[in-house]
C-alpha cells in the first residue's frame, strides 16, 4: 500500500480507488466511460497488488451483475461510471436493492442526457440516483466536494452499505472527479472499516436468509460458498429466500428495506454548515457547486451579509432536517445546483411553505462560479 | 425419484410451476444425475439463472442458488467465479435469455474461457411470456408474435458458441436423455467455458402453435428430428433442414479467464 501522511497531488478519481480498497474493495468491473475511466484504470492497477480482482466487461450491465455476483461471493465489489453507463446499470441496481447485496457504484456525472456533454461536468443525475431503477425502493447516495472527501465518502459508501446491505452511489461530478489537489491520507489503521454482519449460526439454528433476527431491519448475510446452501432473487421473496405473491410477505418485504434506512436517517445523513445561525439567505448545494457557494459565502460574510451554507454529503435519503432546523431568521433558500431544479423541488417540500426556494441552475456544461452565487444572493436581497 | 437424489433437490419447493409436459424438469434432472455421478461436493457448487421457465429451476435445487435478471446470468456468474474460484459454477438459462437480450454476455464469456458451465434449455420459444419466437424459434415455425410464421433467422448456438471462443459445446435433447447426462458431465468437468444446448419441450406455447401440442407429439419430433454429428456430416444444407444435430461439437483446452488472472495477482505482487 502506497499510503502516507504525506501530502501528495490527487486526482479525485485516484482518491476514489485509494478509499476503495482501504474500504475492502477486492473486486471493480467496470466499462469505460469519461470522466469515470480513470477509476476502472487505477482499479486494473492496483487491485491485484492487494490480492483482488479486476475484470472490464463487456458493458455496464454485466458489470453491475458481475459486482453482485462477486459481492455475494464475499467480496466487497465496486463498479464506477458516468452518464449513459449509469442509466445501463439501473435494472441490477435494483436487483441488489431487492436482494440487499452491498455494492458500490460510482457515478463521476457529465452532461445529459443521452452521450451529451461527455467531457464537461453536471449534476443532472440526483433523481436519477434515487429513482434511476424502478419500483419503491431505499437507496443511498453520497456526494462529495473535494479530493479528500471523495476519499472518505467512498470508504463511507462501503461502510454504509455493508451495514444495511444496500447498494451506496457514490455521486461525484466531473470536477471533482478530474480535479487534482493536494491531500493528506490518514493511517488506514485509523479508520473505522465496516463488514457485512455475519449470522449467530449457535444461536439461530436454521439460517434464513431474509429473516431479520436482530430486529433492525438488517438480516445477516452469509456469502456463497461458506456451506449454507440458500436462494437469491429479484422476484418478492419470504425470509426463507423464495419467491411469494402473496400481499402480506410482499409489504413485509418492502417495508422492512424501507424502514432499515429510514429508521437509521440520523446514521445515515452527513452535512455541514456554515454560518447558518443568523442567515436571512441560505444556500443548499453539493459536489464542486458547494466550493464556489462556500467562497461566495465567506465573501459575502466580510460585507455583512446575512448568508449560510449548507452542503450536502448525503443526498438520499434527503436530509430534511437540515432545512427544517433552520433558524427563524432565514427566509430565503438557494439551491445551487448544475441542472435544471432536480434538489430545489426536494428541498421545496421539505421546507413545508416556511421560505422562499430560489433556483440557481446552470446546465450548459459550464461550473457555477463564486461570481454567480453573490450575484444571486444580491439580487434576493435586493428584492426582499 | 431416485432417494439418493433427493438431497439435491428443495423437495418442500415442489410441486414445480411447470406444465405437464414440460422440457424443463428433464433437464434439470440431468443435471442433478450428472452431479451426483460426478460426486462434485455440492456445497462448492453455485447455480445461476436468468429469468424465463427455465430459469426457475434453481429454486428446486438444493445448492447456492442465484435467480438474476432477465439475460444477466452470465455476468453475475463471472462475478461469482471470479470472487470464488473454488465454486463450481453453473448457469441455467433459456433459448431467449441466452441468445437474446443476453446474447452479449454469451459471447463475451465464450470469448473468455471462464470456467463456467452453461445449459441452454431450447424450447424454441419465450415460455414464460407465453410463446413469443425466440433467435432460436426455426424458420417459419409459428409464435404469438409471428402469427403468419417467422421469418427472423435462427442461430445456431452451438456453432455460435465455437466461434466465440467457448471450449466444450455439445447438444443433446429431453428425448436422449442418458447422452444429454453424459455431456453434462463432461462440461462439469471441463476446464473452461462449456455450452450444453438442452433441445427441449414446450407443449404449451411452442407446441400448440406449431401441431405439436401433446408432449408425446413434441418428443417423436425430437426423436425424428434429430441426427448425429456423425450422420450429419454426410447430409446435404437441404437434408438438414429443420434437423436437430446432436452430440459433441467441440472439445478443446485453452487458457482459463479466472486461472490468468491468478497469474497476473502473482505478477502485480512481483511473484513472477
Ligand atoms: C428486461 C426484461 N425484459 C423482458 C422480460 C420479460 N420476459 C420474462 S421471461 C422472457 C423470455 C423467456 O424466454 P426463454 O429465455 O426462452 O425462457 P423460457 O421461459 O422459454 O424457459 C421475457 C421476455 C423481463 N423479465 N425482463
Ligand atoms: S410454458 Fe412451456 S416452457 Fe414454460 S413451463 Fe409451460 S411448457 Fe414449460
Ligand atoms: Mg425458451
Amino acid at each position: 500500500m502506497t499510503m502516507t501522511t504525506k501530502p501528495r497531488l490527487m486526482q479525485g478519481n485516484e482518491a476514489c480507488v485509494e478509499g476503495a480498497i482501504v474500504a475492502g474493495m477486492r473486486f471493480y468491473a467496470g466499462y469505460p466511460i469519461t470522466p469515470s475511466t480513470e477509476i476502472a484504470e487505477l482499479a486494473a492497477e492496483k487491485l491485484p497488488k492487494v490480492g483482488g480482482k479486476f475484470i472490464q466487461m463487456e458493458d455496464e450491465i454485466a458489470s453491475m451483475g458481475a459486482v453482485i455476483g462477486a459481492s455475494l461471493a464475499g467480496l466487497k465489489a465496486m463498479t464506477a461510471t458516468s452518464g449513459p453507463g449509469f442509466s445501463l446499470k439501473q435494472e441490477n441496481i435494483g436487483f441488489a436493492c431487492i436482494a440487499e447485496v452491498p455494492c458500490v457504484i460510482v457515478n463521476v456525472q457529465r452532461g445529459g442526457p443521452s452521450t451529451g456533454l461527455p467531457t464537461l461536468p453536471a449534476q443532472g443525475d440526483v433523481m436519477q440516483a434515487r429513482w434511476g431503477t424502478h419500483g419503491d425502493h431505499p437507496i443511498i447516495v453520497l456526494s462529495p466536494s473535494y479530493v479528500r472527501e471523495v476519499f472518505d465518502l467512498t470508504i463511507r459508501a462501503f461502510n454504509l452499505s455493508e451495514k444495511y446491505r444496500i447498494p451506496c452511489i457514490l455521486l461525484m461530478d466531473e470536477v471533482v472527479g478530474h480535479l487534482r489537489e493536494k491531500v493528506e491520507l490518514p493511517d488506514p489503521t485509523t479508520l473505522k472499516i465496516i463488514n457485512r454482519k455475519k449470522p449467530d449460526l449457535s444461536k439461530i439454528g436454521h439460517y434464513n436468509p431474509y429473516q431479520d433476527y436482530d430486529g433492525d431491519g438488517i438480516p445477516p448475510m452469509v456469502n456463497f460458498g461458506d456451506g449454507i446452501p440458500y436462494h437469491v432473487t429479484g422476484l418478492i421473496h419470504d425470509i426463507t429466500g423464495f419467491p411469494s405473491t402473496k400481499p402480506e410477505v410482499t409489504e413485509h418485504l418492502i417495508s422492512r428495506l424501507m424502514r432499515k434506512i429510514y429508521n437509521n436517517i440520523d446514521d445515515i445523513v452527513e452535512y455541514e454548515k456554515f454560518f447558518t445561525d443568523d442567515a436571512e439567505t441560505v444556500i443548499v448545494s453539493f459536489g464542486s457547486t458547494a466550493r464556489s457557494a462556500i467562497r461566495a459565502v465567506k465573501i459575502l460574510r466580510k460585507e455583512g451579509q446575512k448568508v449560510g451554507l449548507i452542503r450536502l454529503k448525503t443526498i438520499w435519503p434527503f436530509p430534511r432536517k437540515a432545512i427544517q432546523e433552520l433558524p427563524s431568521t432565514t427566509r430565503n433558500i438557494i439551491v445551487a445546483e448544475m441542472n435544471f431544479g432536480q434538489l430545489r423541488e426536494v428541498v421545496e417540500a421539505a421546507s413545508r411553505g416556511r421560505f422562499d426556494i430560489i433556483g440557481l441552475n446552470k446546465y450548459n456544461g459550464e461550473l457555477i462560479s463564486p461570481d454567480e452565487v453573490i450575484a444571486k444572493v444580491r439580487e434576493v436581497h435586493k428584492n426582499a | 425419484m431416485r432417494k439418493s437424489l433427493e438431497k439435491y433437490y428443495r423437495i418442500d419447493k415442489l410441486p414445480h410451476i411447470w406444465c405437464p409436459g414440460c422440457g424443463n424438469g428433464i433437464v434439470t434432472g440431468a443435471l442433478v444425475r450428472a452431479i451426483d455421478n460426478l460426486k462434485l461436493n455440492k456445497d462448492k457448487i453455485c447455480i445461476v439463472s436468468g429469468i424465463g421457465c427455465s430459469s426457475r429451476a434453481p429454486g428446486y435445487l438444493n445448492f447456492n442458488t442465484l435467480h438474476t435478471t432477465h439475460g444477466r446470468a452470465l455476468a453475475f456468474a463471472t462475478g461469482i467465479k471470479l470472487a470464488r474460484p473454488e465454486l463450481k459454477v453453473i448457469v441455467l438459462t433459456g433459448d431467449g435469455d441466452c441468445a437474446a437480450i443476453g446474447g452479449n454476455h454469451f459471447i463475451h464469456a465464450c470469448r473468455r474461457n471462464i470456467d463456467i458451465t452453461t445449459i441452454v434449455f431450447n424450447n424454441n420459444i419465450y415460455g414464460m411470456t407465453s410463446g413469443q419466437y425466440s433467435p432460436l424459434t426455426p424458420l417459419g415455425a409459428y409464435a404469438t408474435t409471428a402469427p403468419y410464421g417467422n421469418i427472423d433467422r435462427n442461430f445456431d448456438l452451438c456453432k455460435l458458441a465455437e466461434a466465440a471462443g467457448a471450449t466444450y459445446v455439445a447438444r443433446g435433447t429431453v428425448y436422449h436423455v442418458p447422452q444429454l447426462i453424459k455431456f453434462i458431465e463432461k462440461a462439469l468437468q471441463h476446464k473452461g467455458f462449456s455450452v450444453v444446448e438442452a433441445v427441449s419441450t414446450c407443449p404449451t406455447y411452442f407446441g400448440r402453435k406449431n401441431k405439436l401440442a401433446s408432449p408425446v407429439k413434441m418428443m417423436e419430433m425430437l426423436r425424428d428430428n434429430s441426427v448425429t454429428v456423425k450422420a450429419a456430416e454426410k447430409m446435404s444444407k437441404e437434408e438438414l433442414t429443420n434437423k436437430i444435430v446432436i452430440g459433441e461439437f467441440l472439445d478443446v483446452n485453452a487458457p482459463e479467464y479466472v486461472e490468468e488472472y491468478m497469474k497476473i495477482i502473482k505478477r502485480a505482487q512481483g511473484e513472477e
